[in-house]
């Protein structure tokens, strides 16, 4: 068995066991809630420790990726069954593979009807999720992530509230009419180069075997931001995303403010980044500033909302305006902090979403007005609200604190503008989150039907303080991923810098191109080039 | 002066159906038991299908040219016969339902099924009107089918009076084509001028004709009523079946007659760019789910005249840059082929009696009533969507993939708008079967029961939709042959 897992399928497992999962619940006959529900449970943990395996295949500094799976799977055109991990997707399938048996979970009581359909459902959402991340073939990568939506939008759609189905079907056209433009991107980037292989593409670009015309390189670079966009969102294609949020249930939300939007931002460090340096550069200033616009409406928004659920929605805009701040920020720290970020914003939202829909179960609404003074009835469901508010709002020693910081920090070293407008986000997520737990948990109970609240269950104790210690690991241990992640993070910041210090390093013009990806498929990861270059930003940061 | 024994095997799926569509009238007289004609129609089918293997297997041109068996015409006889076969079954049962005579209709549907083996390997061009009729007239008879419905009557008369029409300019566009090139033979147009008006004059009224059939805006208007009125079956095999025959001939007039110019590409980009938002746009309003689904076939036929710009821009070369993009149509036909088939057969078995439960409302919560039903008919509509996965995925991916490889960015552009515009409608119909409440009484009643056949006819088309969409190696790789059309 564990030559299985060291022969290098784990990825193809980590991929395929949901969708086993999912296969055998359908089969199932009748309609036992509670043994599908355990099922779906044991499915989803063991997929959670199949993924921990994965920590062992990362050494530490390593851009590299690992673990690699490549195999021929059409021939013409030529795409590859091409599967990796490095320091960026690891975490990100880790933080997957967590939420959903959390997710389940969550479900556990909520869902009543179609209960088979349910779990099915969330277990191929992990397999379109985790293949999003752990594919390096264009075609591959774009095939799960056009996978991964019917499954959301059914969740949305038919476990969803009131106006569900309208949210579900404007999630699908939204990211739809993204994806569209980017898949005429991949073709056209096919066209230019002859492979859909990630890695090869990311070497002929960077040893100047493809040289994309200006123009050309920005077309296809917006193809594919577009796509990512919509998915983050950025501002003023985030319309979705508040519908989406407060429609889906609650295991649905908790999946797509954890990890679908983390896609987007995966992508563009993935793929906007390294493809496509020159026009990531000059675009960087229109999105820093969408960024920034982000930050701060989607805080404003927040900070107004009446309805619970809609305010922790609008602050993952304004989060995730902050991941795309510090990818764009171009420095080596603040995409270590747009990276932890991402996981941090997966684990708190995530918990938030969890704490909301616990609410919802108990009195049916999100409207703030309903509740008032919740501690008095339920004081450990308070503390554990308290807990998750104070980590989303950037606490130090909590998880949010070393993201936001890290992204700070690095976006002040390239452009002190867009770091001083983004730190108001930070202040202003203060304000909302305290204010909204003062309004909802502080003070006298207003509502008579309030007074009788059940504090959380052992189910949902159990729930909320494995998010907690999760949260307080991240924030106190946080070199424990960062030492993971930042030889990547490095590694795509070597490929936007303007200036190619390792161009004498890397191979001639027309190298044949690379075949068995899994070793040092890429000059650029090399560690001793990545020592040089890590000391440009800190010597450009004056510019 | 007999003809050589290859010629007849050249022409051996054509003659097998044909002759099994006689032979069923003939019987007719004498046999009284329904199912035997169903089984009859079956063989035949099976055996012309067959037939098709002998005749690839003796490449060649037949009859002093007039017709051609090579691997464009057997891929296009198997997809034809495949469609033939799928049709009888899932015809059955629904004759049954309305009880229709079955002989007269199988004999029917065999001899549209050689008009169209005939369209698909003519390579001349009066042999392929012999076959645009055949398959035509037949087709016109089956439209007015339910005699004593309104509906398929007005189909049957509109269709026949629209297609006449059409016809009429197909036949005067070969006698401009042979004024202009002095032959009605493709193989010996090679040399003729492609800037010549008269033989653009032509091939613009051919152009017209085989638009008609294809449902090519502006020529499309006929298409919603006519599929809507004719039994659902026969819906079923118009838009699988004299779909794939008249492309085959286009994309073989365009293969062999020197025409890739300005005016053709322009022609074909305006063609298509006008059918994709005629049938999206049209469908976005429907609600009746027969009518939705005509619309949808003519986007698709969109889709392909995509595909045909492109061809028509690679500069007529066949061995280099072209062959992606006859492959594309290729294969977009067999996955389409596919999916409308069993999307029809859905349509017919969900609406009852009477082809009276056809409005979406009647598909609400079908997915906790008939969870098969609606689980086929989502794959289907999921392939015509184009989600990854299914056959359809990869058909729009090899358009997608000609478009920009002949640097049509915005068609590829407008072409990814209207798949948007699609999705709406598609998912529209998905959401009700899964996220809607049936009515009442509809809840109650017990869920329709499919009839064997339906069921094979569902399974062939849903296994071949998903296993195309995952592994369309096999057919790419057959298609992409270096003699695929003879020239």
């Amino acid at each position: 068995m564990s030559s299985l897992f060291h022969g290098g399928h784990l990825l193809s497992i980590l991929i395929f066991f949901p969708a086993v999962g999912a296969l055998a619940l359908l089969l199932l006959r009748g309609d036992d809630h509670v043994f599908i529900r355990r099922i779906a449970l044991i499915v989803s943990t063991a997929e959670f420790l199949f993924s921990l395996l994965m920590l062992r295949g990362i050494p530490l500094n390593s851009g590299d990726y690992r673990l690699v799976e490549y195999a021929q799977w059409i021939t013409t055109p030529p795409i590859h069954y091409h599967l990796g991990v490095d320091g960026i997707s690891l975490f990100l399938v880790i933080l997957t593979t967590i939420l959903t048996p959390i997710s389940v979970l969550a479900s556990w009581n909520s869902i009543h009807h179609r209960v088979k359909e349910f779990f099915v459902m969330l277990l191929m959402l992990e397999v379109g999720v985790v293949g999003v991340f752990l594919s390096l073939d264009l075609f591959l990568f774009f095939l799960f992530w056009e996978v991964m939506l019917i499954p959301m939008a059914f969740l949305i759609g038919i476990w969803g509230h009131e106006r569900r189905i309208y949210a579900a079907v404007k999630f699908v056209l939204y990211t739809m009419a993204g994806s569209i433009l980017m898949l005429v991107g991949i073709i056209w980037l096919y066209n230019a180069t002859g492979t859909f292989d990630l890695p090869t593409i990311q070497q002929m670009i960077q040893t100047g075997a493809l040289v994309l015309q200006p123009r050309a390189e920005m077309l296809l670079f917006l193809a594919f931001f577009v796509a990512f966009a919509v998915k983050v969102p950025l501002f003023p294609l985030h319309t979705w995303l508040p519908d989406a949020h407060v429609e889906a249930p609650t295991a649905g939300s908790v999946m797509l403010a954890g990890v679908l939007l983390k896609m987007g931002t995966y992508g563009m460090i993935r793929f906007c980044l390294p493809l496509f340096p020159e026009a990531s550069r000059r675009a960087a200033p229109w999105v820093a500033t969408l960024a920034i616009i982000g930050i701060i409406y989607g805080a404003l928004v927040a900070l107004v909302q009446p309805n619970l659920k809609k305010l922790v929605a609008y602050s993952s805009v304004s989060h995730l305006g902050f991941i795309v701040l510090g990818i764009f920020a171009f420095r080596n720290i603040s995409m270590q902090g747009a990276v932890y970020q991402m996981l941090a914003h997966g684990i708190s939202t995530g918990a938030l979403f969890l704490l909301v829909g616990m609410l919802y179960d108990r009195r049916h609404t999100f409207e703030i007005s309903e509740y008032g003074g919740l501690a008095t009835p339920m004081p450990k469901f308070a503390a554990f609200f308290l807990f998750a508010a104070l980590s989303s709002l950037g606490l130090p020693m909590l998880n949010g604190f070393v993201g936001e910081y890290l992204i700070l920090l690095g976006t002040y070293q390239s452009h002190w503008q867009w770091a001083s407008w983004a730190a108001l986000g930070v202040i202003l997520s203060a304000c909302y989150l305290l204010w909204s737990y003062q309004r909802v948990f502080l003070g006298e109970v207003t509502h008579e039907k309030n007074k009788s609240l059940a504090d959380a269950s052992r189910r949902e104790k159990f729930i909320l303080a494995t998010m907690s210690v999760i949260i307080l690991w991240m924030g106190l241990g946080s070199t424990y991923f960062t030492r993971r992640t930042e030889a990547s993070a490095e590694a795509v910041i070597d490929q936007v810098e303007p200036q190619r210090p390792y161009e004498a390093a890397a191979p001639p013009v027309g190298s044949p191109m690379v075949k068995a990806a899994g070793n040092d498929t890429s000059v650029v990861h090399d560690t001793s080039v990545v020592h040089v270059t890590k000391q440009i930003p800190a010597a450009a940061s004056g510019r | 002066m007999y003809p050589h024994a290859d010629d007849v095997i050249r022409a051996l799926p054509e003659l097998v159906w044909c002759g099994f569509g006689m032979l069923v009238m003939l019987l007719q007289p004498f046999v009284k038991s329904r199912h035997f004609f169903t089984g009859l129609a079956l063989v035949g089918a099976l055996l012309g299908t067959g037939a098709a293997f002998a005749a690839g297997a003796t490449p060649g041109a037949g009859f002093y040219g007039l017709i051609e068996s090579d691997v464009f015409s057997f891929f296009f006889r198997l997809l034809i016969g495949l469609v033939t076969v799928l049709v009888i079954l899932a015809a059955n049962s629904y004759l049954d339902r309305e009880n229709l005579p079955t002989a007269e209709f199988y004999a029917l549907v065999l001899f549209a099924t050689a008009g169209m083996g005939v369209l698909a390997s003519a390579r001349e061009l009066l042999t392929a009107f012999i076959g645009l009729e055949l398959s035509s007239i037949s087709s016109y008879i089956l439209a007015g089918f339910r005699r004593d419905s309104m509906k398929s009557s007005e189909a049957s008369l509109k269709y026949f009076l629209l297609g006449s029409f059409a016809t009429a300019f197909f036949l005067y566009g070969i006698a401009l084509v042979y004024g202009a090139t002095g032959t009605t033979n493709l193989a010996r147009m090679d040399d003729a001028d492609p800037g010549s008006s008269l033989l653009k004059l032509g091939l613009s009224m051919i152009l017209i004709g085989i638009g008609f059939k294809v449902a090519a805006a502006p020529f499309q208007i006929w298409t919603p009523d006519v599929y809507e009125g004719a039994p659902t079956p026969v819906t079923a095999l118009f838009s699988a079946g004299p779909k794939a025959a008249a492309f085959a001939l286009l994309l073989r007039i365009f293969a062999t007659v020197p025409a890739a110019t300005h005016f053709w590409f322009w022609a074909f980009w305006v063609l298509a760019v006008l059918t994709m938002f005629a049938g999206n746009l049209g469908a976005l309003l429907q609600t009746n789910v027969k009518r939705l689904l005509a619309y949808s076939s003519i986007a698709h036929a969109g889709y392909i005249l995509v595909a045909f710009a492109a061809v028509t821009f690679m500069a007529n070369d066949l061995n280099g840059g072209a062959a992606p993009a006859y492959a594309a149509v290729m294969f977009y036909l067999l996955s389409y082929g596919l999916v409308k088939i069993g999307a029809f057969t859905i349509v017919s078995e969900i609406g009852g009696t009477g082809e009276k439960n056809l409005s979406l409302d009647d598909y609400a919560g079908l997915a906790q009533r008939q969870p098969f039903a609606a689980a086929a008919l989502s794959v289907y509509l999921l392939s015509l969507l184009g989600l990854p996965v299914t056959a359809g995925f990869f058909g729009k991916f090899y358009i997608f993939k000609a478009a920009v490889n002949s640097h049509l960015m915005w068609l590829a552009v407008l072409m990814g708008i209207n798949s948007v515009i699609g999705a709406y409608y598609y998912l529209r119909v998905i959401v009700v079967m899964y996220m809607r409440e049936g009515s009442a009484e509809a809840m109650a009643a017990p869920p329709v029961r499919f009839p064997m056949a339906v069921n094979v006819v569902l399974a062939i088309t849903v296994i071949g939709t998903i296993y195309f969409g995952l592994f369309p190696n096999q057919v790419l790789n057959f298609i992409l042959q270096p003699n695929l059309i003879a020239r």
